[in-house]
């Protein structure tokens, strides 16, 4: 089994878990710049993280024989304060053209609030203006239907964005269908805790088809499982799915979205 | 799948995760002090589970949901409870 791992924060990871997820057969892996669990306190931080999805952490990946990609922003736990947002956006275009660059993410809401949104339009901006993929992070728990909604709100009302190049990650059973009825693909997060199981994200792919979905584990420094993916394409086997089905979900499709970068060559 | 396989591959796991919740109710009606709004809101989406009708995972994440669309004025923090303390 090969599966692409398109959502992890391996800067939060273990050697350990580059290996497993090599054994596992893991082709590539694609890190969004996100939160640390707390808030950087100057645009400097946000400089030596870049440097380090662009430059470090490609080295530790390949040691596994796996090829490393990532997207950059700001995230929308640090948009409240938009003018280190400011600074932190001026700083992404100097990093666009390096070769594991896929592009601006994750960008999206946390709580909602006017200056996470403010920010977010500010990234949308950015991409459009660099003919970049986008990678949405959507809020979580109570948040997440109303945040779902302003996002969408976002995108369709600018004309540059084309859908099928954005993804719109983290959707459970009552986001997934607006986000695929606006032409945009749905990133499927597997958490032991919260979001998704591997029997709900089956599920929905029961319900809704296997075009524009990907699976991921978001792996990250909280409670998270880096072989989510595999262990949800087990599960599909156990569920009858075929083997060409399973294939689809866990490499052909984040490969298409992901070739669109025209980087991301495995 | 059928029926059957259905019930073979999930049914003690739901069975199991189904008296946690019941073990969880007892346990906070065994605690002091007053409710507060998840426990109202995990009560309206219990509710939600004795219907025939479909699609009960997206009701219940729209129980516990925020229904509103206006942005807040400021974040007020960076984690989510899990309820609205709104009304629908």
């Amino acid at each position: 089994m090969r599966y692409i791992e398109p959502h992890a924060h391996m800067v939060s990871r273990t050697t350990d878990d580059y290996e497993r997820m090599a054994l596992a057969g893991c082709a590539a892996v694609c890190e969004p710049a996100f939160w640390a669990g707390f808030d950087r306190s100057s645009v400097d931080g946000f400089h030596d993280y870049f440097c380090q999805l662009t430059e470090h952490e490609p080295k530790r990946a390949a040691k596994f024989g796996l090829k490393h990609f990532c997207w950059l922003g700001i995230n929308s736990k640090e948009a409240e304060d938009v003018k280190l947002a400011e600074e932190v956006i001026a700083l992404i275009p100097q990093f666009l053209k390096r070769p594991n660059v896929l592009g601006i993410g994750e960008i999206g809401l946390n709580k909602n609030s006017r200056n996470e949104l403010r920010v977010l339009e500010m990234q949308v901006e950015l991409a459009a203006k660099h003919n970049q993929l986008i990678l949405v992070h959507t809020p979580h728990l109570e948040d997440k239907f109303k945040g779902t909604r302003l996002i969408l709100d976002v995108f369709k009302n600018d004309k540059r964005i084309q859908p099928e190049r954005v993804i719109i990650d983290h959707v459970e059973e009552h986001t997934v269908e607006m986000v695929l009825d606006c032409g945009m693909w749905a990133g499927m997060t597997l958490y032991p805790e919260t979001k998704c199981t591997p029997a709900r994200a089956i599920d929905m792919l029961e319900t809704y088809g296997h075009e524009r979905l990907w699976l991921n584990s978001a792996c990250d420094w909280g409670v998270s499982d880096p072989l989510a993916v595999p262990k949800t394409a087990l599960e599909m086997k156990k569920r009858g799915h075929l083997a060409g089905a399973i294939e689809k979900v866990i490499f052909a499709n984040p490969k298409s979205f992901l070739r669109q970068s025209g980087k991301f060559k495995i | 799948m059928t029926k059957q396989q259905v019930l073979d591959l999930y049914f003690l796991n739901a069975r199991h995760q189904l008296i946690e919740i019941a073990a969880f109710l007892d346990r906070v009606e065994r605690a002091d002090s007053k409710d507060d709004f998840r426990l109202k809101s995990f009560r309206a989406a219990l509710a939600k589970l004795d219907s025939r009708e479909k699609h009960k995972a997206k009701a219940l994440l729209l129980a516990f949901s925020d229904p509103t669309k206006r942005p807040v004025a400021k974040a007020a923090g960076k984690s989510a409870g899990g309820a609205y303390p709104g009304s629908h």
